[in-house]
């Protein structure tokens, strides 16, 4: 590995168009060495464009990309050996058993030593729990195996830095949950994750770091107790008074208010809840209950990619 | 990484390759018919009791040297069956892997993209010899059985003995490679410009077929040189005595030519090109 403080992946500009259309818009992707970088966006926002752009497959209609410290595309070949990659869903061929596809994986890289490759080979396997299957026609496996034939696929050499593309789509849950868990073992062996998907519950628990995308655009990138904290804090409460409540809590800076029956909801406050319940008080209103929703990673989710307005809860 | 770890790394692709093609179950049984062609030729003309008045040079002799049937056959094979098996194994190479998606994980391996289309060339052009060989292999097997073999009366008239007559054909069997190699050449190119392999099977067969049916078309003479296909029948001039070498020669050169100009076409097109699917 570099000096710990080089990005293992650094993109300024990055840019891609298909007929005139800005896929990828000008993103700075910042993910740090030894992060599990969740790469968060609705499905067409861009994500894949972008690891396609990081992993040599299509080229940067603008834009620079340093990985493991090396120039992409420029020294894609010499920085690849590095790096695992799950793209865009597993490929492999249908005729072929699972160890006989990673086989031919291993042999068309020329930096891997033929005579560990059965080795090799088999702990991949082993390491996604698709040993027992390692003799079946790819043909025949389920997605959930198909997607951990990917995984094992970036496993054969060590790696120092994982690009998963989606690699729970499709997965039931105790699937995803398997993924999670593979995902927490390598980050734990010292090796960098970047992890996409368009779900944030899927891999919210295992990342470390966060971008968002919409629209070809990151609209939001940082540590994720950093996102979470620009989450919103709900305030709810219950009075006899709403409507004077909410005369009181709109004065102290509340930009969103609505009430339900004796129940008050507001939203944009950033007082200390004491604060807030002396106010009320104060005024004359009478709190019966009065609750703090602390912000939610959802939420902040929801409000950058604009996706879901249905949420219940 | 060194230069003898490159190489032994670029022998271990293509050995990989190799299984892949030879090792699917289609291919196998294209080899098979392949096969059959002479055998069927032999077995024909075995039963019928007589010789073939018409057709292509050889069919004349076949009656008379089991080694005859290999070369009709060879000459019967050129104009659909060889050249289809090409196309069917370049529409494999890349069209296909492109559409399996395995081009992609591949080239993150990662396969440099200049030594893929390499590796998939020289598995092409093996793919070819193989089936020449197993169209020739066959022919002589089914033509001893059917007719024996023996000194070789050339088409010059003048006999030639067996051991002569053998390395001939080999060389024979080297030169429609050549003409093969020429053709996998296109299919190669087509290949980096379609994700769907069944279209480059397509065009790369009708490209060869055209050829021939330009090739037919005596109003057509100036243009007859320049076109690839028209030099394939000249490997029976090595059944000639003295062997003419003319035709063989101009057929070489315009195989050469035919190959490098698609190859760098192939590779100016794939090394730039977004693997999108």
């Amino acid at each position: 590995m570099a000096t710990p403080e080089a990005p293992a992946i650094r993109t300024t500009g990055l840019t891609k168009t298909f007929g005139g259309r800005r896929v990828v818009d000008g993103i700075d992707l910042d993910v740090p060495t030894g992060s599990v970088y969740g790469f968060l966006g609705p499905n067409g926002s861009g994500k894949t464009t972008t690891i396609r752009m990081l992993l040599g497959l299509a080229r940067p209609t603008a834009g620079e990309i340093t990985m493991l410290g090396s120039a992409v595309p420029a020294q894609v070949t010499r920085v690849l050996p590095r790096v695992g990659a799950l793209v865009e869903g597993p490929a492999f061929h249908p005729q072929l058993s699972g160890r006989a596809n990673l086989a031919r994986l291993d042999a068309a890289d020329a930096t891997s030593d033929p005579r560990t490759a059965p080795e090799r080979i088999a702990t991949a396997l082993e390491r996604v729990g698709l040993q027992h299957a390692r003799d079946k026609r790819f043909r025949v496996y389920s997605l959930g195996m198909k997607q951990r034939l990917g995984i094992a696929a970036g496993l054969l050499v060590p790696r120092d830095l994982l690009v998963l593309d989606e690699p729970t789509n499709g997965l039931d849950p105790q699937g995803t949950r398997e993924v999670r868990h593979l995902i927490d073992s390598l980050a734990a062996d010292g090796i960098t994750v970047l992890v996409s998907s368009h779900l944030l519950s899927e891999i919210e628990q295992v990342c470390t770091h966060l971008g968002v995308m919409r629209e070809g655009r990151l609209v939001a990138q940082g540590p994720i107790d950093q996102l979470r904290s620009q989450g919103r804090t709900l305030l709810r409460l219950r009075t006899g008074e709403p409507a004077e409540a909410i005369t009181v809590l709109r004065r102290m800076g509340a930009d969103e208010t609505s009430h339900q029956g004796d129940t008050v909801l507001a939203g944009g406050m950033d007082q200390a809840p004491e604060a807030v319940v002396a106010a009320l008080v104060a005024a004359g209103v009478g709190v019966r209950e009065f609750t703090v929703r602390a912000p939610s990673l959802e939420d902040v989710f929801i409000g950058l990619t604009g996706e879901g307005f249905d949420v219940s809860g | 990484m060194s230069v003898a770890s490159g190489v032994s790394g670029w022998f271990r692709f293509l050995g990989s390759e190799l299984r892949l093609v030879f090792g699917r179950r289609r291919n196998q049984i294209g080899l098979l018919v392949l096969a059959g062609i002479p055998v069927m030729l032999a077995v024909t003309l075995r039963l019928s009791g007589h010789q073939g008045e018409h057709g292509p040079d050889f069919f004349s002799s076949i009656t008379s040297n089991g080694i005859f049937v290999a070369l009709a056959a060879l000459s019967v094979e050129l104009t659909l069956f060889l050249p289809l098996a090409i196309a069917i194994l370049a529409g494999d190479a890349i069209a296909s892997e492109a559409n399996l998606g395995t081009l992609r994980y591949l080239l993150t391996v990662p396969v440099p993209r200049s030594r893929l289309l390499a590796v998939k060339y020289v598995a092409l052009v093996i793919g070819g010899l193989a089936g020449v060989a197993v169209v020739a292999v066959a022919g002589v097997v089914a033509g001893g059985v059917a007719f024996g073999l023996g000194p070789v009366t050339t088409l010059s008239g003048i006999q030639i003995g067996m051991g002569v007559a053998s390395v001939r054909l080999l060389l024979a069997m080297l030169y429609v490679t050549a003409g093969l190699a020429a053709l996998a050449a296109i299919g190669l190119f087509i290949s980096t410009l379609t994700e769907q392999p069944i279209v480059a099977m397509v065009a790369t067969t009708a490209v060869s077929t055209l050829m021939w049916i330009l090739d037919a078309v005596p109003q057509l003479a100036f243009l007859h040189p320049w076109l690839l296909v028209h030099h394939w029948p000249a490997f029976g001039d090595l059944f000639r005595q003295p062997v003419f070498t003319d035709g063989i020669v101009a057929g070489l050169w315009l195989a050469l030519g035919y190959a490098v100009v698609f190859y760098v076409a192939a590779w100016a097109t794939f090394i730039r090109r977004d693997i999108t699917s």
